[in-house]
């Protein structure tokens, strides 16, 4: 059993080097309100490489939610080229999709969406259920990714017991737990304290050390200064493109 | 998605809402007791029927007096008296399809032996008789055509009267006396149970037919039968049988054309194919209830999944966030409204089942659940479940992911 858990988890750590995880070429998004038309994506192009830490900036509205929808291939833009790990995802199946979303991305809300009346683990579970993982090789990868974000000993908690910090938490292990190319976080600390915002960012840098690309959209100065690539929209095209050293936790 | 999973999150799903889980299931348990105990009276008659059908004796046709438009059945004293024992010896030899015919009179009367006696029903008839109701003595020797030439004064008694006149003592030998005329019990008839009408054909003394018309009866056609029964050959020549027996009584009672007959002919499969109809017409209305009952109940279910549907919008939203197929949902909701039918069809089973042994103690009928039955009653409200969750479940899965994530 030993052996079997080293084996497992050493798949799970294991990722090769690739060079864009994400390219995205003249997106457009219209809405259509009644008989309105409206845009709220107007061309958006960028890539995003392996290892990457990009903060998404911009005023509400300005579309950085409708981009990250389309990135996690939970809507799909009206027009535009989108490449995930070369391959194009305009020409995919809505049950393709949902394989995309299981295998290569892991989504954190701002909300949590986590599942009611369910206990931390089961929650985390859940991206390998949909993956058809048998049930014991679920439990060990499920408390691997919990314990790797420091809830070991809350696997048993339902998430109406647990904090809005630690509730976070179980979403990012479950972001994680089926070792995902990228994992995209939407506004992840919006409904957070600042001190809480914190140990989830540091929790993000650590995770991004290790090799994981982040892409999260954030209208904080503070939280974006954790990311190494500030992207910054305004009505619904792309102003401004920055990199810089980011700054480490603890700083 | 395994099948453990789909089952652990379905439980899970009725469990949150017991009461109205279980409301909702009612319409369904109503209609699954409604298929047991259906067929539970279905089968039940079935099976008296044939037990009567076996009782009665095959192939037999009865012949009345009187005409079936002027009155039918003969009854008692003062009715029309146009059958003779002629008659019956005739339509006994002379017809090709006719295997036997007897002629009986019935007659009520105290029997009384010693000190006991017993008010019954005292039938003359042929020897023959007990042949076409393949009806055996018991005890003791049977009618013979020697005690109806000589008018004998013997008599076969059934079980209910040896009962009720001699208790535990031997009747054979002994002498009764029938409306105070003295007859010697020449044997036992077996034991025959209810008649289709529900009489007990126990309760009856026969006597030789030509006994019964002299000493008896008391009518001024000393020649005249109530009744004459006939066997015909097979089942294959039963109307052949009645054809044959319907012109020669015409020619002997010299019927012509277009003139009312002055008998009627009755085929006792006949009068059990009524009381057939009747026990079918008893399933098809629980068939009706059952029916009507599983629709509703379906309609119901179907009803409160498009609300589980569309309260648990979000919780779809965050499932195809994190990978779920339209199918891993569709199978999601399917084995929830399947589990809600299946456990409403396991308390139906259950609830039918306790009302049919209650239903046919009552009737005194055997009880007869079987594992068919609970078979076809499982199976329908899985069925049930199927056809009535597919709508909820194929709009839960056609949910679009993003729409589904921010639905409030
Ligand atoms: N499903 C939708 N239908 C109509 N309009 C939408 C929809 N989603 C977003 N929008 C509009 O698109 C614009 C961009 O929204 P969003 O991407 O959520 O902005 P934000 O940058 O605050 O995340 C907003 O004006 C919003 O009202
Ligand atoms: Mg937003």
């Amino acid at each position: 059993m030993g052996i079997k858990r080293e084996k497992i988890l050493a798949q799970w750590e294991d990722r090769s080097d690739m060079a864009d995880v994400i390219s995205i070429n003249d997106i457009h998004r219209f809405f259509v309100i009644g008989n309105q038309q409206f845009e709220a994506l107007k061309g958006i192009t960028f890539a995003v490489a392996e290892g990457e830490f990009v903060a998404i900036m911009g005023a509400s509205g300005s579309g950085k939610s409708t981009c990250m929808n389309i990135l996690g291939c939970l809507d799909r833009p009206t027009r535009g080229r989108y490449l995930l790990d070369g391959t194009d995802v305009g020409e995919m199946s809505a049950d393709q999709l949902a394989r995309i979303r299981n295998r290569k991305l892991g989504f954190v809300f701002q909300g949590f969406n986590l599942l009611p009346r369910t206990s931390a683990l089961e929650n985390v579970e859940l991206p390998l259920v949909y993956a058809g993982v048998t049930s014991r090789e679920r439990k060990i990868r499920a408390e691997a990714a919990l314990e790797k974000v420091g809830l070991a000993g809350k696997e048993r908690n339902h998430t109406s017991q647990l904090s809005g910090g630690q509730q976070q938490r179980v979403a990012i292990a479950r972001a994680l737990v089926n070792n995902p190319s990228v994992i995209l976080a939407d506004e992840p600390t919006g409904n957070l304290d600042s001190r809480t915002s914190d140990e989830i960012m540091a929790l993000f840098t650590t995770l991004n050390s290790q090799g994981i690309t982040i892409i999260m959209v954030t209208h904080e100065h503070d939280v974006a200064a954790y990311a190494g690539r500030e992207i910054t929209f305004r009505d619904g095209i792309i102003i401004g493109d920055s990199r810089r050293a980011p700054a480490s936790y603890g700083e | 998605m395994d099948l453990l999973q789909t089952l652990k999150v379905a439980f899970r799903a009725l469990r949150t809402n017991k009461m109205r889980s279980f409301l909702t299931m009612l319409g369904i348990i109503i209609g699954i007791a409604a298929v047991i105990a259906m067929m539970a009276v279905g089968s039940g008659a079935r099976e008296v029927i044939s037990q009567q059908i076996a009782s009665i004796g095959s192939n037999i046709i009865l012949v009345l007096p009187g005409s079936t438009t002027s009155g039918g059945l003969r009854s008692g004293s003062g009715g029309v008296q146009t059958l003779t024992s002629d008659d019956a010896k005739a339509i006994g030899s002379e017809l090709p399809s006719v295997e036997a015919a007897a002629p009986s009179i019935r007659s009520s009367g105290q029997a009384v032996y010693g000190n006991m006696n017993w008010s019954t029903i005292i039938w003359g008839t042929s020897p023959e008789f007990f042949d076409i109701r393949e009806w055996k003595t018991g005890s003791g020797r049977s009618i013979t055509r020697q005690d109806n030439d000589g008018a004998s004064k013997v008599c076969l008694i059934g079980e209910t009267v040896a009962e009720n006149l001699f208790g535990s003592s031997d009747p054979i030998g002994k002498t009764v006396r029938l409306k105070k005329i003295p007859f010697t019990v020449i044997g036992v008839l077996e034991r025959k149970g209810q008649s289709p009408q529900g009489q007990d054909q126990d309760d009856a003394i026969y006597v030789p037919i030509r006994t019964a018309q002299r000493k008896l009866v008391g009518s001024q056609f000393p020649n005249t039968v109530g009744s004459i029964m006939v066997k015909a050959r097979s089942s294959a020549q039963l109307e052949q049988a009645e054809e044959e027996i319907k012109s020669l009584l015409n020619q002997r009672h010299r019927i012509v054309q277009g003139k009312e007959p002055d008998f009627s002919i009755r085929n006792l499969s006949e009068m059990l194919a009524v009381a057939e109809q009747s026990s079918k017409a008893m399933s098809l209305l629980l068939g009706a209830v059952a029916s009507i009952s599983l629709i509703v109940g379906g309609i119901g279910i179907m009803n409160i999944m498009l609300v589980s549907v569309t309260e648990r919008t979000r919780e779809i939203g965050i499932r195809m966030a994190i990978g779920a197929a339209r199918n891993d949902i569709l199978m999601q909701f399917m084995t929830e409204a399947v589990l809600l039918t299946l456990l409403g069809g396991f308390i139906g089973i259950l609830l039918g089942s306790a009302g049919a042994t209650i239903v046919s103690s009552f009737l005194g009928w055997p009880t007869l659940i079987s594992i068919a039955s609970i078979t076809v009653a499982f199976f329908f409200s899985g069925a049930v479940g199927i056809f009535f969750g597919f709508y909820p479940a194929r709009k839960a899965a056609g949910l679009n992911p993003i729409d589904a994530l921010r639905y409030e």
